[in-house]
C-alpha cells in the first residue's frame, strides 16, 4: 500500500494582497492639509527651538526656522510622499515603512514650526518640552511594563490605574510618616503588589471574568484612597497635614551625561526612578526575549497547555508574574509623590493607567516598543500644555485632546496590526 | 522499558471514562489501542502523562510502581506523547518550542537555543525529518509540525511514545512515512503506543491490539484479524462496513459552481478558482488533508463569506451576495463540520434544535409566538424516525453522545424539501453503528434525486459515499475523478498533484520514483502547473 512518489506540490495559495487604502486617503487629507495651512496660510514669522541650557557641555545654537518657507518644503514633501504612497499601495498592495515614517515625522515637525512660528513667543526650548514629558512619560513606562508582564503571561490587566494609585497613595503615607523616600518606594511596591494579588486571586483562581475584575479593583482602590485621603492625610498637626508631606526623592545627575544637551536632562538628570524605569525596560525586555523565563512566560500567555504538558506550572507562573506586574505598578504611582508632586490628593493618576493599556498595544506588547509609545504620548500631552500657555493658533481644549485621539487611532490598529499574546484574558482550567 | 497499568480508573463525576484497565507494553513493541470516538483512550493516555490523576489503579514501569502528579514526572520517567492537537506555540520557532520545558541555559538563566538545535539537527538527520529549528512553527505544515513533536519527546529520552491519533492529520502518503518512522523508532528501542480508530493503520504497523469499548478493555487482536473481526470487537457487535448503494443514475446538472475563490481578510486564497457541477440524484465527494479549503468552499455557499468571488448556480439562481436566509430558502441543506458549534445550540432541547432554521415557518409558529405542542410532537417522530437515543425529545442537546447529535443535525437538514444537500464531516466522531445509519440516509437523500456533496477528511468514507470524488489541495481544484478511483491516486493528489499528474506518476516505472525523498507537504516547493491568475 506504500506508495513512495516525488511529490512535488503544484503550488501553495498565493497570498493576494487585499489592498488597505486607509493609509493613502489619510495621507493624502494630510498633505491636503498640509499645503493649505502650513504653506498657504503659513506664518511670517520665525520658529525658534532652544535647544542648549546654561551649564551644557557644549552649546548648540538656537535653531531658527522660517515659518513660512518652511512650511512650503514640508507641504511639497508630503505631497510627494503620499503620491508615492498611492502608487506603491496600488502597485505592490503595500506601503514601504520608510514611506509612512517619513510622512509621519515631515508632518508632524511641520505642524510643531506652524504653531510655534504663529504663537506669540515664536520659541519653544526643546528641554522643557522632554524633562516636561517625562512627568507622564514615567508612570506610563512602570504602568504599561506591568501591562507586559501580566499579559504576555495571559493575564489581562485592567487594574493598571489602581495600581498606580494605590502606590501613589501608599508612597506618600508611608514617606510622610517615616520621612524617609525609600521606605515610601518600597510601600508602594507592596500596595501595587496587594492589588495585584487581589486580580491574580480571582482571575486565576476563582476563573472570574479578568476584565470585571480589574474595573472592580479600579473603583475598589479610587474609593479607597479616596477615603483614606479624607480620613488621614486631611488630619491636622500644628495647622501642617503631617500624613501628606512625603519626604521627596532627591534627583541624582549623572556626571557628564546629564550635560549633553537635551539628553542629558531628560534621561540623566532623574530621579532613581526614572534610571529604574531605564533598567528595567531593557530588563524586561531581556528577560522576556533571551532567557528561560521568558521563553516559559511567553509560551504560558501564547499555548498554556502546551506549556502545561511540558511540565510548566501555568496557573502559578501567571501568578507571580502579576504580582511582578503590580509591584512595578506601585513603583511607578510613587512616582506621582516621590519626584512629581509633593502630596497625594484624589484620583491623582487622571487615568494614566488606561492610557498605559494603549502604550502597551501601540507598542505590541513589548518593552521597548511599550517604553517608546509612553515617550510619544508624554511628549504629545506635555507639548499641549506648553502651546497653550504659549497663546497658540489653536485653541488649548483642542490641544488637549489630542493625546486621547492618538490612543484611539492607536489601539483601533490604525497603525499597523498589533497582535496579543494568543492567550490573553484566557483562564487555564486543567483537564 | 516495561510499561504496565493495572486496573486504571479515572471517573469524572458519575462518568466512568476507565474502568479497571489493564494493560501491558513490552519493550520495544508498537502497541496499539484501538476504540471509537469516545471510548477513554484519550483519558487513558493523559492519565499515563500525568495530565489526569487516576481515581484508582496503578502505573508500574519495569515492574516498579510510579506515580505522575504532573507531565514533567512522566516526562522524567521516559513517557512522551504527541497529542491529537499539537502543543506547540505557532510563534515559536521549532528550537524554542523544542527547549521550552527542558532548556539548556547559560549563566542566569540565558537561553542557550544553538544546544538544542544541534539536538534537533542530530534527530533530524537521523530520522530524515527535515526539520528546520528555525522556522516558526505556523509557517511549516502539519505533516512536520508532527515530527517537532516527536523530536521534543526524543531530546527528552523518552522510552514510551504514546501517538495519540496521529494520523488525523496527514494525508494517506504522510501517514506511510509516519508508519516507518514509528518502524525506525521501534527498531532503536522506543516502544510506542499507538492509539487510533483506522483500522488499516492499526493493522500495518502494530505488535499487538488492545481493543476498547465504553472505558473498558474488551480484549486484544492479532494484526492479522480481519478488518471485520476488529470493527465488531471495537463496536460491541457485527457491523457491515461496506455500505450497500446502488450506482447514481444522475439527472441534469443543477448545482454549478464557477470560477469560485474565496479570500479571507489577510486577502489568503483559501479557495482558489473552483469550478465544478453537481447533477441530481448523485454524490459528490471532496477529499482532502484538513484546512485546504473545503470548510470555506462549504461556507461559502451558504453565504458565510465575505470576500467571495466567482458564481454560485442553484436551480438557474445565483447564491452568490445572497444571505445564509435567503440560501436557505433556495433549498439548501447544510450540516455544518463542527456540529458542537455551529450545528447545535448545546442547551437548547432536542426539540428546540430540531426547528432551528424553522420555527418561524407554519405550523411551528402562529403570530410570532412558538407553538410548542407541534415542535413537541413533531420533535417525537424526528427522534423515532432517525433512531435518536435520548430519553426525551425535551433533553438538552449536549447530553447526547456525538452520533445521535450528528442524528439531530441531519434530521432538522433533511426534514425540508431540498434542492442541495452539503454535509461537512458528516461522520467526525461518530461511533461506528451510527456511521451506517448516516450513510444511509444521505444515499437516500441522494436517491430522492437532490445533488449532494460531502465534505471529508476520512479517505474510506469518501470512498464509500462517492459517486465523483473532488480533490482540494490548498484551495484548488486537482481534479475529479470517478467514484472507485484508487487510494494511491487520491493520495497524491491531497498532496498537490494534478489528477492527470497523479495518474502519469502511478504510470511511471517503479524504479523511477525517488523513494519518498522529498518531504511531503513542503508546499513552497515548486509550481509545476501555471495557474490562471496573476
Amino acid at each position: 500500500m506504500s506508495v513512495t512518489a516525488n511529490i512535488t506540490p503544484s503550488r501553495a495559495a498565493d497570498r493576494v494582497a487585499v489592498r488597505s487604502w486607509k493609509l493613502p486617503v489619510l495621507f493624502g487629507v494630510l498633505a491636503l492639509f498640509a499645503v493649505i495651512v502650513f504653506a498657504v496660510l503659513g506664518p511670517d514669522g520665525d520658529a525658534t527651538f532652544r535647544i542648549s541650557q546654561e551649564g551644557d557641555a557644549w552649546q548648540v545654537p538656537d535653531l531658527a526656522v522660517p515659518a513660512k518657507v518652511f512650511g512650503v518644503v514640508v507641504a511639497a514633501l508630503c505631497v510627494l510622499l503620499a503620491v508615492r504612497a498611492y502608487r506603491q499601495m496600488k502597485n505592490e498592495g503595500r506601503i514601504d515603512k520608510w514611506v509612512a515614517m517619513t510622512f509621519t515625522a515631515a508632518f508632524v515637525i511641520g505642524l510643531l514650526v506652524w504653531i510655534i512660528g504663529g504663537t506669540k513667543t515664536q520659541n519653544i526650548t526643546l528641554v522643557g518640552l522632554f524633562t516636561g514629558a517625562m512627568l507622564i512619560t514615567t508612570p506610563l513606562v512602570f504602568g504599561s511594563l506591568s501591562g507586559v508582564l501580566c499579559e504576555r503571561s495571559g493575564v489581562v490587566n485592567i487594574a493598571i490605574e489602581g495600581q498606580l494609585l494605590a502606590g501613589a497613595f501608599t508612597a506618600s503615607l508611608v514617606s510622610s510618616i517615616t520621612h524617609n523616600a525609600y521606605a515610601g518606594l518600597f510601600a508602594a511596591a507592596v500596595a501595587g503588589v496587594l492589588v495585584s494579588f487581589l486580580l491574580a486571586a480571582f482571575s486565576i483562581k476563582y476563573v472570574v471574568n479578568q476584565i470585571i475584575v480589574g474595573v472592580v479593583l479600579n473603583v475598589l482602590v479610587s474609593g479607597l484612597t479616596g477615603f483614606l485621603f479624607e480620613k488621614i492625610m486631611k488630619i491636622k498637626v500644628d495647622g501642617a497635614t503631617i500624613y501628606n508631606q512625603p519626604a521627596q526623592l532627591p534627583e541624582v545627575p549623572i556626571p557628564f551625561l546629564s550635560q549633553i544637551p537635551v539628553i542629558g536632562p531628560t534621561l540623566f538628570r532623574q530621579s532613581i526612578i526614572g534610571y529604574l524605569m531605564l533598567v528595567l525596560v531593557a530588563a524586561v525586555w531581556f528577560g522576556l526575549f533571551r532567557t528561560r523565563w521568558g521563553l516559559r512566560i511567553r509560551a504560558v500567555g501564547e499555548h498554556p497547555k502546551a506549556a502545561d504538558t511540558v511540565g510548566i506550572n501555568v496557573n502559578r507562573t501567571r501568578f507571580l508574574n502579576v504580582l511582578a506586574g503590580g509591584a512595578v505598578a506601585g513603583v511607578g504611582g510613587a512616582y506621582f509623590t516621590l519626584v512629581a508632586v509633593s502630596s497625594f490628593s484624589k484620583d491623582m493618576t487622571g487615568g494614566l493607567g488606561f492610557i498605559a493599556l494603549a502604550a502597551l498595544i501601540f507598542g505590541r506588547w513589548n518593552p521597548i516598543g511599550a517604553a517608546l509609545a509612553a515617550l510619544l504620548f508624554g511628549v504629545a500631552g506635555n507639548l499641549q500644555s506648553i502651546l497653550s500657555l504659549a497663546g497658540t493658533p489653536i485653541d488649548g481644549q483642542f490641544l488637549a485632546m489630542l493625546p486621547y485621539a492618538l490612543t484611539i487611532l492607536a489601539v483601533s490598529g490604525f497603525v499597523g496590526k498589533s497582535r496579543a499574546p494568543a492567550a490573553d484574558g484566557e483562564p487555564y482550567i486543567k483537564g | 522499558m516495561k510499561l504496565e497499568l493495572k486496573g486504571i480508573t479515572k471517573s469524572f463525576g458519575a462518568l466512568v471514562a476507565n474502568d479497571h484497565i489493564d494493560l501491558v507494553v513490552a519493550s520495544g513493541e508498537i502497541h496499539s489501542l484501538l476504540g471509537e470516538n469516545g471510548a477513554g483512550k484519550s483519558t487513558l493516555m493523559n492519565v499515563l502523562y500525568g495530565l489526569y490523576e487516576p481515581t484508582a489503579g496503578e502505573i508500574l514501569i519495569d515492574d516498579k510502581p510510579v506515580k505522575f502528579s504532573g507531565p514533567a514526572d512522566a516526562m522524567a520517567a521516559g513517557i512522551g506523547m504527541v497529542h491529537q492537537h499539537f502543543m506547540l506555540v505557532p510563534v515559536f520557532t521549532v528550537a524554542e518550542n523544542v527547549a521550552l520545558g527542558g532548556e539548556s541555559t547559560g549563566f542566569a538563566g540565558i537561553l542557550d537555543l544553538e544546544d538544542t538545535r544541534r539536538k534537533i539537527r542530530e534527530i533530524s538527520a537521523r530520522f530524515g525529518f527535515h526539520v528546520d529549528p528555525d522556522a516558526l512553527v505556523e509557517e511549516i505544515p502539519v505533516g512536520v509540525q508532527q515530527r517537532v513533536e516527536i523530536i521534543k519527546a526524543l531530546v527528552r529520552n523518552a522510552k514510551i511514545l504514546i501517538l495519540d491519533e496521529p494520523s488525523a492529520v496527514l494525508t494517506p502518503q504522510e501517514t506511510d512515512e509516519l508508519m516507518d518512522i514509528m518502524a525506525q523508532l521501534k527498531a532503536g528501542g522506543t516502544s510506542i503506543v499507538f492509539i487510533s480508530h483506522k483500522l488499516r493503520e492499526v493493522k500495518a504497523v502494530s505488535d499487538t491490539i488492545t481493543v476498547i469499548r465504553r472505558g473498558k478493555v474488551v480484549g486484544s487482536a492479532d494484526p492479522d484479524a480481519s478488518t471485520t473481526e476488529l470493527a465488531s470487537m471495537m463496536v460491541g457487535r457485527s457491523v457491515s462496513l461496506t455500505l450497500e448503494k446502488a450506482d447514481a443514475q444522475p439527472g441534469e446538472e443543477t448545482f454549478k459552481v464557477t470560477g469560485l475563490t474565496v479570500m479571507n481578510d489577510a486577502g489568503q486564497r483559501l479557495v482558489d478558482d473552483v469550478t465544478f457541477a453537481v447533477a441530481d440524484g448523485e454524490i459528490l465527494a471532496v477529499a482532502g488533508v484538513q484546512g485546504n479549503g473545503q470548510t470555506e468552499l462549504t461556507e461559502a455557499v451558504l453565504g458565510l463569506h465575505k470576500h467571495v468571488q466567482g458564481s454560485i448556480m442553484l436551480d438557474g439562481k445565483e447564491l452568490v451576495g445572497r444571505s445564509v436566509r435567503q440560501v436557505l430558502d433556495a433549498g439548501v441543506g447544510f450540516v455544518p463540520e463542527d456540529r458542537q458549534d455551529d450545528g447545535l445550540v448545546g442547551e437548547f432541547s432536542i426539540a428546540e434544535n430540531l426547528v432551528l432554521d424553522l420555527y418561524t415557518k407554519e405550523p411551528y409558529s402562529r403570530f410570532g409566538a412558538m407553538n410548542r405542542a407541534v415542535i413537541a410532537k413533531s420533535a417525537q417522530e424526528k427522534v423515532a424516525e432517525f433512531d435518536v437515543r435520548a430519553q426525551s425529545a425535551q433533553d438538552a442537546a449536549d447530553t447526547l453522545s456525538g452520533g445521535n447529535q450528528q442524528k439531530v443535525v441531519l434530521a432538522r437538514e433533511l426534514a425540508r424539501p431540498l434542492k442541495l444537500f452539503i454535509a461537512s464531516q458528516p461522520t467526525r466522531g461518530v461511533d461506528v453503528g451510527s456511521i451506517e445509519f448516516l450513510h444511509k440516509r444521505i444515499v437516500a437523500e441522494r436517491d430522492a434525486g437532490t445533488p449532494v456533496i460531502i465534505v471529508s477528511t476520512e479517505l474510506d468514507e469518501v470512498l464509500e459515499l462517492g459517486d465523483r470524488i473532488a480533490v482540494l489541495f490548498a484551495g484548488r481544484l486537482m481534479g475529479i475523478v470517478p467514484g472507485k478511483s484508487s487510494r494511491e491516486l487520491l493520495g497524491l493528489m491531497m498532496a498537490g498533484l494534478t489528477a492527470e499528474e497523479a495518474q502519469a506518476q502511478l504510470d511511471a516505472p517503479v524504479g523511477d520514483s525517488t523513494a519518498g525523498d522529498a518531504p511531503a507537504g513542503d508546499s513552497t516547493a515548486g509550481n509545476t502547473e501555471g495557474g490562471a491568475h496573476e
